[in-house]
């Protein structure tokens, strides 16, 4: 009798942990989707265009079409000492017609800094159509003191936006870059400038408000 | 082997502290949850008070005054200090009451009490991992409090970037160690929740007295049963996310950096694809205790049984593909959009199904109202309302304007601070009887359920025509004109308090008076097996275990 127990006892104690077992490749699992989804997503983003990722592509377009868009474009600095702005504001292209731009830096600082530019388009829905044969972007560029150089965009947006019925009617797309510090580390200068700036404004100029 | 069965006779159980602190029994472990769960409601309540206190009229009184006691600062650092320590407050406010009340006491506190008596098992499956579960929590409540006292920002103390904790607000914006102490309590609070779900979903699977089938099963663990399978899948996710945070902030990674070709926007989704599965999570088991108490009081089986338990499951499910309308504001496609809003509403079906068959079982019954089934009904009332405003902020187009006002901080309270207290309550005042043994006094918990029913519907009523009116949520401060109705608000939260103090002298009053509850206080209608049992049950239960018919 009780021998009989001890075995279903020890029975029912393998299923538990089968059980539990399971439970914790599942845990396991999850985890690991949390994780597969950064790559997923940024993939995700390259396919759909979401939140105004633009495409990269090798081809200029293959058909050109009458319909014109304006392309304005935008340019903001963020911690990185440099003077960043397109050379031109906007210009008027026809859909599928390929066109190259320009961004200018000036390092105003007295070191060399290195940068990193991220973009987006808005309408973001339009950034699946909007195709870049060549930018730069997320790739490192280091100016030297005082030196300016023109950073050239070579683009177009391609016909197929017309299908979309929220984008059928759009006249503007506004291309924008921001222009980070890359390393944090090298203009040690320039950060601690802007450290000790942000302490200020924090025990005395921006109290109260 | 003798010796063992002797052993098994009587109610042998360790003494002193030594049987709380290295508990394995399911029923002292959920005790120890419930006083738990009361004490960081205490102090989840406090904080709310206080934020009620700094709103209950316009401009900034409370907080700079409280800053500089805490904190030690003077002069206009304590003002800033003061608008960082309300955000800080309502950061705290709401992990405390999500992480350490509502689940400690629905999912640790009455889950582990009842849900192995009710399915005629001894105990639960891993007992040794219950006591660890529970032992997580102090030291991750502690983190979490410790996180309030240290600085986060330049001249600010405690995280502020809200439970979201989205980033930059909480990568760049927060430096200070405040944000990683509340990572770390996140991440030790979810350890505690993983390992209890694997527990319950072991123990229902596999410990269930022979003739108690699934389709058999109370209502209760059902309920737990579908909030444990959102627990295992949801948590992970978060764990992960901020685990991403805090590589971020610490180690130099950019999940979320934008400079680096990480995304901030990817950490909402999947926050929310956390958050949502967690709203049920918080509000499931309250549908079970809601269920059994409607059909004890209405001396009535429930109505649709099967209806009931499949809509829990329904959503559980529906809830994983809807967290997006969380992020309407966030621009997401207009089809996504469509998406989210229809799979949303469809929430509303099963949710419904609940909702109706609980009132069929109380039509046609023979009901008493007596202190659980004013709670019940109160929650049905209350919940409802709370669902309506929420399948109004499920439509994009509304939600645009709603969005983070106090319409939705009205909309949330009304389903989870009025409807998941209230099952929390009604489920204290059904089992506290069966818990403890005593009777309480019905006197001092109607009036507990009165006052708080007027207290929270006077805080939050109000709300909803702040956020109709465009005030947005997280700000110490308002324009004059929301002054009135804030006002009122603020009354009832001082209202709700009082509430708390007669609740907390109710369960006092109880175990100084020693009303002999017996075995089943409730009558004919309480058919669950917990009422087969001496109150309080003995220390062992079911050791010849239950046939079921």
């Amino acid at each position: 009798m009780d021998q009989q127990k001890t075995v279903a006892d020890e029975k029912k104690h393998r299923t538990n942990l089968a059980v539990a077992g399971a439970c914790v490749a599942f845990f396991g699992a999850m985890v690991g989707m949390a994780y597969a989804a950064v790559p997923l997503y940024a993939m995700f983003c390259q396919v759909t265009g979401y939140g105004g990722t633009t495409q990269r592509v090798t081809q200029y377009s293959n058909r050109v079409l009458d319909r014109e868009i304006t392309i304005r474009f935008d340019a903001n600095t963020a911690g990185v000492p440099w003077e960043f702005e397109p050379v031109q504001r906007e210009v008027t292209i026809k859909l599928g017609e390929t066109k190259q731009v320009a961004y200018k830096a000036t390092n105003k600082f007295s070191a060399p800094t290195t940068g990193r530019a991220t973009f987006n388009v808005t309408p973001e829905l339009a950034g699946a159509y909007f195709n870049k044969v060549e930018c730069f972007c997320f790739t490192n560029q280091t100016l030297k003191a005082g030196e300016t150089v023109d950073m050239p965009i070579v683009f177009y947006v391609d016909p197929d936006i017309l299908d979309v019925p929220e984008l059928k009617n759009i006249k503007t797309i506004t291309l924008s870059y921001t222009m980070f510090l890359a390393d944090k580390n090298k203009p040690v200068a320039a950060v601690e400038t802007r450290e000790s700036g942000k302490a200020i404004s924090n025990t005395e100029a921006n109290l109260g408000g | 082997m003798a010796q063992a069965a002797a052993h098994d006779d009587h109610d042998h159980k360790p003494k002193g502290w030594v049987r709380w602190v290295y508990s394995t029994n399911h029923k002292d472990i959920g005790t120890l949850y419930l006083i738990f769960a009361i004490m960081a409601g205490i102090i989840g309540g406090f904080l709310s008070i206080m934020m009620r206190w700094e709103l209950a009229e316009p401009g900034i009184q409370i907080f700079p005054g409280l800053a500089s006691m805490v904190y030690g600062v003077n002069g206009d650092a304590a003002l800033d200090a003061g608008k960082s320590m309300f955000n800080a407050f309502t950061t705290a406010h709401a992990l405390i009451m999500i992480f350490f009340m509502v689940m400690p006491a629905l999912i640790g506190g009455f889950a582990n009490w009842m849900v192995p008596i009710m399915i005629g098992a001894p105990d639960m499956a891993f007992p040794r991992m219950n006591n660890v579960s529970f032992w997580l929590l102090p030291p991750a409540f502690i983190l979490l409090l410790t996180s309030m006292f240290v600085p986060s920002a330049p001249g600010a103390y405690g995280v502020g970037g809200g439970w979201t904790i989205y980033p930059p607000m909480s990568t760049s914006g927060q430096p200070g160690p405040a944000m990683d102490l509340a990572i770390l309590s996140i991440h030790i609070a979810g350890a505690s929740s993983i390992l209890g779900a694997i527990n319950f979903i072991t123990t229902i699977f596999n410990m269930r007295a022979p003739g108690m089938t699934l389709h058999k099963m109370p209502l209760f663990a059902w309920s737990v049963l579908v909030t444990a399978f959102l627990l295992l899948l949801s948590l992970p996710v978060l764990a992960g996310a901020i685990t991403m945070l805090l590589t971020d902030r610490n180690f130099g990674t950019s999940f979320f950096v934008p400079e680096n070709g990480g995304d901030p926007i990817l950490f909402q989704h999947l926050f929310w694809f956390f958050g949502h599965p967690e709203v049920y999570i918080l509000i499931l088991p309250g549908f079970g205790i809601v269920s059994h108490i409607i059909a004890t009081f209405s001396r009535k089986p429930v109505f649709g049984y099967l209806g009931m338990a499949y809509a829990m499951v329904a959503i559980g499910a529906v809830g994983f593909v809807v967290w997006a309308h969380h992020m309407y504001t966030t621009g997401i496609s207009l089809n996504a959009q469509r998406y989210f809003v229809f799979a949303t509403m469809v929430i509303a079906v099963p949710t419904g199904i609940k909702i109706f068959s609980w009132i069929a079982t109380m039509w046609g019954g023979s009901i008493s109202f007596r202190t659980p089934m004013l709670w019940a009904v109160g929650f049905i009332f209350l919940f409802t309302v709370g669902g309506v405003t929420g399948v109004q902020l499920a439509n994009a187009g509304l939600d645009r304007s709603l969005q983070d006002t106090y319409y939705v901080v009205a909309h949330f309270h009304y389903v989870l601070s009025l409807g998941a207290v209230f099952a929390i309550f009604a489920g204290w005042y059904y089992w506290f009887p069966k818990m403890t043994g005593y009777m309480y006094s019905p006197f001092i918990a109607r009036a507990h359920f009165w006052i708080m029913f007027v207290g929270v519907n006077l805080v939050f009523f109000p709300q909803h025509f702040l956020g109709l009116s465009g005030m947005p949520r997280r700000y110490i401060d308002y324009p004059d004109a929301f002054a009135g109705w804030n006002y009122v608000s603020s009354v009832g939260s001082y209202i709700s308090g009082i509430s708390v103090l007669i609740f907390l002298y109710g369960v006092f009053e109880a175990f100084r008076k020693k009303r002999v509850a017996g075995a089943n206080p409730w009558g004919e209608g309480a058919t669950t097996l917990e009422w087969q049992l001496p109150s309080p049950p003995p220390y062992h239960q079911w050791e010849q275990l239950p046939k079921v018919k």
